[in-house]
């Protein structure tokens, strides 16, 4: 028998057809009629109208036609809310079933139909069902509360499923360990300050135990689970990656990758000296080979993570480089993808092959494949140094074949060339002029532009040629214009006899005929320097330019570090972290169905919940995150808030000696709502420093720059600068130790350096933390005693009222005030940025200096770092 | 996790379709647009068209096994011409996504055979029973055949007693997942078949590029009861421990050993053990399954070797010469050789000699094609063929593929030997001895191809 004869096509008046068969006193055709609702339901169809004829199949003992009825009712209860209670109690007599898996698959559907009302039937079954004596029920239970959560957190909350589910963790059963683990991190997920996975030894070591019992996908649960954990010294890290090696031999290459994940990350911890850093780094490298021999797909997944690790520690594939050369037959997104590996492999000790391989690829079909692999010959030549004739002769050779894209390509590369090794290869300029007439693209053209004005002196008919390619300026991109701008400028200063007109031309086309402002404006600055003062116009536009680095291209370290934490998921095949918290969901709303059908390359770009890498974030995490943000600047809750909160005064985060002669020091302010980091850079070494760029590691809060480090001017030596720089708190969150550290990475020419500091608290508390007298009082009643914390502040003469004023100044609002025995009760309330409230009873006897702080609040380990900023606003 | 799950035919349309998660393409219409919208499955269509139309019919060839729609991601894999399509809208495990659909795809086959769209759909109420079964709310579940096959029947629900019923929950979710208790046999065998492909990537002058071996051991057991099994090879690391002892035996055997870059076993094989001790232990699923896998990269034994020569006579003519050489025991026959001479795009006639077997141009497939039955060890054999080309005004010269080939050879190229498989059953009457054993080796050519 088939099934095939479902899917043909159907008449008008089928519904009142299958409406007949379903209420059939036939068992069979019954059955036959719900096996064509949902072939129907499958192509599309609606077969809503069908709801309570098909619900009315559901009291059945044929097990077939009740996974049938189930499936429809997961599809359709959404839409038929009140319809669905009809089905409940068959889901409910289902639980008490004697067999275990009609038990199991009544607890697994309920949790698929997402309809409220039906939330509050399912607790109870599903209570019993977490308690089940069958590991089967049980296991499927656990990922039911991770279903129930999505649709109703608070009420997993208030039932108490969250601590049965900690309570599986120590399960029997290995399997229902691993999904109790994947409920578990899924609902910390959006928790991320509770406590809620408690990894701490112990549970580490039952992970440990289930994980040599588990399937392949528990395994990868686990595997992924331990690798938030953070091991408390060297030893016990050491232990852990002990336990973690075997799964490396593990035919599922997600067991493999999740497995390196973990040793990745706590590598970090272990001291480089010891025998086992070697020995681990050994063991890491077969694995990662083995995997270039599974399935494309699964290739393309470790390849791109194989991109990271070759990054951050290239000495574990160094020797391997043969394993990534291309195959003849391997899909274009392996061969790309290998070729970048290639690249970052390359040493002195393999740049013999590797050219040769390039040459190779360079003469394939695939226009991208060749195109990288021209690009990834000049890389080379940049790279490492000896190869560079090498290099340029092979590239010349490309040059000769003539094919358009190739010398194009080739001619891009040489510029960077060019601009690595100074006066070396200018012999070669000859052939490159030869083939201006083929250059279409905009890339290769102002590359051209550029070599003919940097060596203009050299070239006898370069006047020539540059005028060549202002006849046509309107018509070229901005690249090129601006280019050809810069050549001309350039050309003039060399020999200003002969060109006096064309840069009279290409001044008068930038300035008067262009609406391009760029352009206008290098137009303007142009002319203005060259009528004024030619030497200093030629000390500007001649200058020396400092040489380009071969390691342009390489992902940066703090990046890289937050990428290695999720290898083998999809951010480390985009190369982008993923926007943590839950507020996708209220975007996706934004993108509507005429944008997922239509928007299709634009849509692209947008990355699936990423956002793209460095200044482009802080927009792109924005928009998601609106509403939070409108909270944040809504200033009407803060009253004389305008002065801002207070500041402390600035320390030295990064001294000079650490840094290469950058010196940092810097404090935090917070002011109408703003956060911004205030910094004064000093460059104490003897050369000049630029390029600056900052970036922050993860941390509690997700305080993260909202702007790139921006300064202007290269910093001379002994020179100071003091900047402010925007932070805004929809970075990426993990929990820090102590809570308020940041770890920070600031860049300039010479290095990237790290440093570590702590945040007062209150530049966290935001503007509308003043919380309503009725609902303070019922959540200070409302928070559990255990979480009331008490602190002393000594030293402090302020009045009761001075002391409100001043910690009003940094969002910390008094809501009410009672005079008891003479002693001054102060009860505040602030906020934090991520939503957390903390209440204040603050006691001050005029006659004793110290006061007695108590805080309540729902996540207790804030309780102290408030008090920190209590008492520095206080003593201030 | 997996938000939701799509199978397509070549045309697009969809076969399969389940969905574990809202949020996929979740636009979340008031329910009053929900009256009004014709499709009640406005979100879920959603995802299914945009990878209809951003992917499988997409102009372009296919640029990433990962496409990214509207902040939506779409993990998808190919068998024949059906597409299988994970979608999901949060940061997955990308590797397990796609392990996932292999195993899908192996689960299918093992039900109902070749993945075709006439199967898919004989056979829909199946895949929608499985995919309930193994993904979870997105999260993958047991997905071992064996087990499945215990309680997804297609038959409806027999009645169970509560004894069997236990047992299939305890094998589905025990430490045991892929075998069930009480298996029984009137004789107890087992076959191993050790399976190579050998792969070798040549320059035109003879120099090796580079060369693996990756070789499967794959088992059929049919044994009765709850067998613990041991496995042992001629692996360099445990012979030379074992050598340790007797320095005599390391002289001998030592030659023998095979040095082993990598390998990875089933989910039976004790991997602890494994990395601890270096022994291979068990307890096999019943019937086929692949024990382990395995990397070799030092002292392979190459058996054939292609000497290619291209000669460019003018402008209209190539002349090519190819000679291979056999390279293993002249007792041993190498079957099913075939060389594939790659020919220019613009070739318009072909001739060729040669000295065995048949050779043929096949203009559809750009090459020339020679196919020898058998080829004894330590012999060679030659082609040669003229090709003459239309004068073309391409500028673009000719990419040249490398000549390729396949062969068979009845011996492990990477050297493997197994040396033993024991067997211990403690509860039930019958010893390793008493297990039949067939042991098997097969080399076969992976990508095996040489620059010319």
């Amino acid at each position: 028998m088939t099934d095939s004869k479902y899917f043909t096509t159907t008449k008008k008046g089928e519904i009142f057809e299958l409406k007949a068969e379903l209420n059939s006193d036939k068992k069979e055709k019954k059955k036959e009629a719900v096996k064509k609702v949902i072939a129907s339901m499958t192509v599309g169809k609606d077969v809503s109208a069908l709801f309570p004829d098909v619900v009315n199949c559901m009291q059945t003992d044929n097990l077939e036609l009740k996974k049938l009825v189930y499936l429809y009712l997961m599809n359709y209860a959404k839409s038929q809310p009140d319809m669905a209670i009809m089905a409940v109690n068959t889901f409910v007599k289902d639980c008490e079933d004697p067999n275990p898996l009609i038990r199991a698959l009544a607890v697994r559907t309920m949790g698929c139909i997402r309809v409220d009302k039906i939330t509050e039937y399912l607790c109870e079954p599903l209570r019993k069902c977490l308690k089940d004596e069958d590991p089967y029920v049980r296991k499927t239970a656990a990922v039911c509360v991770a279903k129930l959560h999505d649709i109703n957190a608070q009420l997993v909350e208030d039932q108490g499923f969250l601590d049965t589910l900690k309570d599986l963790i120590s399960d029997s059963n290995p399997m229902v360990v691993a999904n109790a683990v994947a409920a578990l991190s899924e609902i910390a997920e959006s928790h991320p300050s509770s406590n809620l996975l408690d990894l701490n030894p112990q549970s580490i070591n039952k992970l440990l135990t289930a994980l040599n019992e588990c399937t392949e996908w528990g395994q990868i649960f686990i595997l992924d689970c331990l690798a938030n954990y953070m091991p408390k010294d060297d030893r016990e890290a050491q232990s852990i990656c002990e336990r973690v090696t075997p799964r490396l031999s593990h035919a599922n290459s997600a067991v493999v990758l999740s497995a390196v994940k973990v040793l990745m990350k706590f590598m970090e911890m272990l001291s480089k000296d010891l025998d086992y850093y070697g020995t681990l780094l050994k063991k890491l490298a077969p694995p990662l080979v083995t995997l270039l021999s599974a399935e494309p797909e699964l290739q393309y997944v470790a390849l791109r993570n194989i991109n990271l690790i070759v990054q951050k520690r290239p000495e574990i594939l160094k020797h391997e480089m043969k394993v990534f050369f291309v195959k003849y037959n391997d899909p274009i997104y392996v061969k790309l993808e290998k070729l970048d590996i290639m690249i970052r492999l390359a040493s002195q000790a393999n740049i013999a092959q590797v050219l040769a391989e390039l040459k190779e690829y360079a003469t394939e079909v695939d226009v991208d494949f060749v195109r990288k692999a021209v690009r990834a010959i000049g890389r080379c030549a940049i790279k490492v140094e000896q190869s560079a004739e090498r290099c340029v002769s092979t590239l010349l050779d490309l040059i000769q074949t003539k094919v358009n894209y190739v010398v194009q390509e080739a001619i891009v590369v040489i510029k960077d060339i060019f601009r690595k090794y100074p006066n070396k290869y200018e012999s070669v300029i000859a052939t490159l002029c030869e083939n201006l007439d083929s250059l279409d693209e905009p890339e290769a053209r102002a590359a051209m532009i550029w070599i003919v004005g940097e060596y203009a002196e050299r070239i006898d008919n370069a006047d020539e040629l540059l005028e060549s390619f202002l006849e046509g300026f309107h018509d070229e991109s901005t690249q090129v214009q601006l280019q050809l701008l810069t050549a001309i400028v350039k050309l003039f200063l060399k020999k200003p006899t002969e060109t006096q007109e064309l840069v009279q031309q290409v001044l008068s086309l930038a300035t008067q005929d262009s609406d391009n402002p760029d352009l206008r404006d290098r137009g303007y600055i142009y002319w203005r320097l060259l009528s004024t003062d030619p030497v200093a116009a030629k000390e500007v536009v001649l200058a020396e330019k400092p040489l380009i680095s071969e390691e342009t291209d390489l992902i940066e370290p703090t990046l890289l570090d937050e990428l290695i934490c999720y290898i083998g998921t999809l951010a480390s095949v985009y190369h982008k972290p993923p926007i943590s918290g839950p507020p996708l969901a209220a975007s996706s709303v934004q993108m509507g169905a005429v944008d997922l059908l239509g928007g299709g390359l634009d849509s692209l770009m947008g990355g699936s919940g990423f956002t793209a890498p460095g200044p482009a974030a802080p927009a792109g995490m924005g928009a998601p995150l609106g509403s939070g943000l409108g909270d944040l600047f809504d200033l009407t809750g803060g009253v004389g808030t305008l002065s801002g909160s207070y500041v402390a005064p600035k320390t030295v985060w990064l001294p000079a000696m650490k840094a290469k002669g950058l010196e940092i020091s810097g404090t935090f302010s917070r002011q109408v709502g703003a956060i911004s980091m205030d910094l004064v850079l000093t460059n104490k070494a003897l050369q000049v420093m630029s390029d600056f760029a900052i970036q922050f590691n993860r941390n509690s809060f997700g305080l993260a720059p909202a702007a790139p480090l921006q300064v202007h001017a290269p910093l001379a030596p002994n020179q100071s600068v003091e900047i402010s720089l925007p932070l805004n708190t929809v970075g990426s969150v993990m929990k820090m130790d102590p809570l308020n550290n940041l770890q920070v990475a600031v860049k300039n020419n010479i290095d990237v350096f790290y440093f570590s500091t702590l945040y007062p608290l209150h530049i966290l508390f935001v503007e509308d933390g003043k919380m309503e007298r009725q609902m303070f009082l019922a959540t200070w009643k409302d928070i559990p005693n255990e979480n009331e914390a008490q602190f002393q502040i000594k030293d402090c003469s302020l009045n009761a009222d001075a002391v409100s004023n001043k910690l009003q100044g940094s969002n910390i609002f008094t809501i009410a005030k009672r005079n008891v025995e003479g002693q001054d009760m102060l009860y505040q309330s602030l906020k934090l940025t991520n939503g957390i409230w903390v209440l204040a009873e603050l006691r001050i006897q005029p006659s004793n200096p110290s006061f007695t702080l108590s805080l309540k609040c729902r996540a207790p380990e804030v309780s102290q770092y408030v008090y920190q900023a209590y008492d520095a606003i206080l003593k201030n | 996790m997996i938000g939701g799950l799509f199978i397509y035919n070549h045309k697009g349309e969809v076969l399969i379709s389940r969905v574990y998660r809202d949020d996929i393409g979740a636009v979340q219409l008031p329910v009053s647009v929900h009256v009004v919208v014709t499709s009640l499955w406005p979100c879920r269509r959603n995802a299914v068209d945009a990878f209809r139309v951003n992917v499988i019919h997409a102009r372009q060839q296919v640029r990433s096994p990962v496409t990214n729609i509207a902040r939506t991601s779409f993990f998808h894999v190919k068998r024949s011409n059906i597409w299988l399509a994970a979608v999901t809208k949060q940061n997955v495990n990308a590797a397990m996504v796609f392990e996932f659909l292999y195993k899908m795809c192996d689960v299918m086959t093992a039900y109902f055979g070749k993945i075709s769209e006439e199967n898919i759909k004989n056979n829909f109420v199946l895949i929608y029973e499985l995919l309930d079964e193994i993904l979870d709310f997105g999260y993958p579940q047991n997905s071992e055949t064996g087990a499945l096959k215990t309680f997804i029947t297609q038959q409806g629900i027999k009645s169970q007693t509560k004894e069997e019923q236990s047992q299939i929950t305890s094998q589905v979710t025990g430490q045991i997942g892929w075998r069930r208790e009480g298996i029984k046999y009137r004789r107890n065998e087992l076959f191993l078949d050790v399976l190579e492909s050998v792969n070798l990537l040549m320059s035109p002058q003879g120099q090796v590029l580079s060369a693996h071996v990756s070789g499967r051991v794959v088992m059929k057991s049919y044994l009765s009861g709850m067998p613990e099994c041991k496995f042992g090879m001629n692996d360099k690391i445990v012979i030379e421990k074992q050598g340790k002892g007797t320095a005599d035996e390391t002289g001998k055997s030592g030659k023998q050993s095979i040095a082993i870059d990598d390998c990875t076993f089933h989910q039976c094989v004790r991997l602890s053990k494994f990395d601890s001790e270096r022994s291979i232990s068990f307890i096999p699923p019943d019937g086929e399954f692949e024990l382990m896998r395995y990397r070799t990269t030092k002292d392979i034994i190459l058996p054939f070797r292609v000497i290619p020569l291209v000669r460019e006579v003018g402008r209209t003519k190539l002349e090519v010469k190819v000679v291979i050489k056999s390279n293993f025991k002249p007792s041993l026959l190498a079957q099913k050789i075939e060389v594939r001479i790659p020919t220019p795009l613009n070739t318009s006639g072909v001739q060729v000699i040669c000295m065995k077997g048949k050779a043929k141009y096949k203009a559809s497939e750009n090459a020339i094609v020679w196919k020898i039955k058998r080829m004894a060890g330590m012999k060679e054999s030659q082609i040669s063929a003229e090709i003459e080309l239309l004068p073309t005004n391409d500028k673009k010269k000719w990419a040249r593929p490398p000549i390729s080939m396949n062969f068979e050879v009845p011996f492990a190229p990477s050297g493997l030997k197994v040396r033993y498989l024991k067997v211990f059953e403690p509860k039930l009457n019958y010893s390793d001895h008493d297990v039949i054993k067939w042991v098997r080796y097969i080399g076969r050519s992976g990508i095996y191809e040489t620059r010319c």
